[in-house]
């Protein structure tokens, strides 16, 4: 059953992009901006599990909780340091702004520790179960079921609670939202802590699930969470999980079919045919921009 | 306009600033380290460059090299040195970047006037000397330039003062190709290969011409692309198509991870690369049960039995807290009694002699193995298979060419 395999490999690799892809369309959906540095949350996310794990004998979920917060409070530092200033300048001034902070993030890992790789030790068992013929290990129904459980949540807060309210009521408009007595300011700190806490948890995951952790590590799954938020439909919760799913099966079908070397094209391919023919994304309602 | 003019004005006097304080800079290292003003080789000391990688991302490499030739200076020294002559090693540090490879090379040939040059580890580094020291006369030996484009230019001519002491990559991919059949009786096998490092692609190439000379069948080819993390679905795919042994030339960043994935996808064949596996962060990266029944090719073992190797090993480990000597420890080591022994067979410290004694080398005795160089100044040494047991590097078995 390579098949099974192949789609099991697949949504494994497809719900670290979802995580990912969250916190993206978070916090596009509520002040407009790609948040270029969201990558690198989940660099930092990785790291903080690790010392976590390793330094200091803490266990899976332990390290977890503490990455989510730490980044948490990384995001809300961010924003308020970074992009709150320039919420009433340009997108691109702020665009430029978050590639900026990418790169202090990057540079300054780098600068305190090298830019060597580290291993992430294995915390979570590596058995497998076999199941129709594939191969289903301990750490694939882990991450998934993390992050379905994360999804969930995130879902709760949105729909059920008074903050998920002020933040839909902010993306809608943050005029009438601020009329309407509602913290602009405490509300999107909230979109970036919750974003950012969700990258922390995805850093965590990658790096018990593919081991190897880096100071750069976060710019391709960064710009393939980007695509994956896309190609749901940026802005659009369930629109980023379904992006994430679909380029993480398509991208396993590509390097399935023999085409390793293409896997990487493969998700750039799909961002340009939806800039192209559906530029709303696959959740996204076509509206026309507003002159 | 105005302020654009001024800007120009700063940048240059910059520019200009920087480029003053880099001569003084210059300057200032070359006092110290020359250690008998500017006469150059006097008649009773042999200079020595070392233009070595001992800081930047190779770091690790250079040192290594620099460890194993300060060992062997120091034993030829103790010993009367080369014809009585005493040697001056002139280290510089080239930073892990080819164009100070370049300026050290310049300041060895014109400054310091030094007999030969060692290094660098890397081959872009060494290749950076390359046209300096044919300029200049000055041997250039790379003790860990693996590539052929050190000494073999792409119109086949042979560069005739650079040289190596290492095998070249393509040699190692033969000794696999010939283990893979012989030792382990493999007949369909698969390669999985750095599709962006031509290092491994040489091994690969290599291999694969051995394993198909030979009546082997290549099942599979693949490829990853370095900094790649997930490789789940290639081998899966690579599986299917039921390999008895996967040839996975390249480094151990990548390669740790594969070993790794490779075996929880079910993938329990035996595995194998080149000296790009041989680091410690592979054993933390793989695990040590998943590298279990993997081997590597290798320049060298510290577990060798052999006598002239367990003798370079005790020394080794008395001058460096008994830590035991990697290939890079023992590549420059022999690098400093290759160069002895040429020196002594042209009974004079000039270039071009020097050069001349290097290329005529044959069956000279090394722990690194017994070499001859061929025409393209390539050694002709043994190569060594080793083992991962439990984590642990074990000697396997010598493969001649």
């Amino acid at each position: 059953m390579e098949w099974l395999q192949q789609l099991i490999n697949g949504i494994s690799l497809g719900s670290i992009y979802a995580l990912i892809a969250l916190g993206y369309t978070m916090v596009y959906g509520i002040i407009k901006l790609i948040n270029f540095a969201h990558g690198d949350v989940f660099m930092i996310g990785a790291f903080i599990g690790f010392f976590a794990i390793s330094r200091w004998d803490l266990g899976f979920f332990p390290a977890l909780l503490l990455a989510m917060v730490v980044c948490a409070l990384l995001g809300v530092f961010i924003e308020r340091v970074a992009y709150k200033r320039l919420r009433n300048a340009t997108r691109i001034a702020a665009l430029i702004t978050a590639i900026g902070v990418s790169l202090l993030i990057e540079y300054t890992t780098i600068f305190f520790r090298g830019a060597q790789p580290e291993a992430y030790p294995n915390v979570v068992s590596s058995k497998t179960f076999q199941f129709l013929g594939a191969q289903i290990s301990m750490q694939s129904i882990m991450i998934l079921s993390v992050s379905i459980v994360l999804m969930l949540i995130l879902q709760f807060i949105v729909h059920k609670t008074k903050i998920g309210k002020a933040m839909r009521a902010v993306s809608y408009d943050v005029e009438a939202a601020r009329l309407m007595g509602i913290n602009v300011d405490n509300t999107i700190s909230v979109t970036f802590a919750i974003g950012s806490a969700l990258a922390g948890a995805a850093g965590v995951i990658f790096g018990v699930y593919y081991t190897k952790i880096d100071p750069l590590m976060g710019i391709i799954p960064g710009v393939k969470a980007f695509v994956a938020a896309v190609l749901g439909g940026i802005g659009i919760i369930p629109g980023a999980v379904a992006g994430g799913m679909v380029l993480g099966v398509v991208e396993t079908i590509v390097s399935a079919l023999g085409f390793s070397s293409w896997r990487d094209a493969a998700a750039f391919i799909i961002l340009i045919l939806i800039l192209i023919f559906r530029p709303s994304g696959i959740f996204g309602k076509n509206t026309r921009e507003k002159v | 306009m105005v302020a654009n003019s001024k800007l120009k004005k700063y940048a240059s006097v910059f520019l200009a600033s920087s480029l003053v304080v880099g001569l003084l800079a210059g300057c200032g290292s070359k006092d110290q380290s020359t250690t008998s003003g500017s006469k150059g080789n006097s008649s009773k000391e042999v200079k020595i460059g070392l233009n070595l990688e001992l800081s930047g991302n190779v770091a690790s490499y250079g040192s290594g090299i620099a460890k194993g030739a300060r060992l062997a200076i120091k034993e030829i020294n103790d010993n009367g040195g080369i014809d009585g002559k005493k040697i001056v090693p002139v280290e510089i540090d080239n930073k892990s970047d080819a164009a100070e490879a370049t300026a050290a090379a310049i300041k060895l040939a014109t400054q310091e006037k030094v007999v030969a040059q060692i290094g660098s580890a890397t081959s872009g580094n060494t290749v950076a000397a390359v046209q300096i020291a044919n300029k200049n006369k000055m041997p250039v030996i790379g003790p860990s330039a693996t590539s052929p484009t050190v000494t073999v230019n792409s119109d086949n001519s042979v560069n005739e003062y650079a040289f190596r002491t290492c095998f070249i990559d393509p040699f190692q991919g033969r000794i696999a190709a010939n283990f893979a059949l012989n030792t382990l009786k493999a007949k369909n096998v698969a390669i999985f290969s750095d599709s962006a490092s031509d290092y491994a692609k040489g091994l690969a190439k290599s291999f694969k011409e051995t394993i198909e000379e030979n009546g082997g069948k290549v099942v599979a080819e693949e490829s990853y692309v370095a900094k790649d993390t997930d490789f789940k679905s290639t081998l899966t795919r690579l599986k299917s198509k039921k390999p008895d042994f996967i040839y996975i030339p390249g480094y151990y960043e990548e390669v740790g991870l594969i070993v790794k994935q490779a075996r929880e996808a079910g993938i329990t064949v035996p595995l194998m690369g080149g000296d790009g596996w041989d680091s410690p962060k592979m054993v933390e990266l793989a695990g040590g049960d998943s590298l279990n029944n993997t081997f590597f090719t290798n320049h060298y073992s510290s577990e060798d039995p052999d006598e002239k190797i367990q003798k370079f090993v005790e020394a080794f480990k008395g001058a460096n807290k008994d830590q035991a000597p990697d290939a890079f420890n023992a590549l420059g080591y022999d690098t400093v009694y290759w160069l002895k022994d040429a020196i002594e067979r042209a009974g004079s410290t000039d270039g071009e002699k020097v050069k001349d004694a290097l290329a005529e080398t044959k069956d000279l005795s090394l722990v690194t193995g017994t070499f001859s160089v061929d025409e393209n100044h390539h050694p002709v040494k043994s190569a060594t298979v080793l083992e991962f047991k439990d984590g642990k590097q074990v000697f396997n078995s010598k493969v001649n060419p």
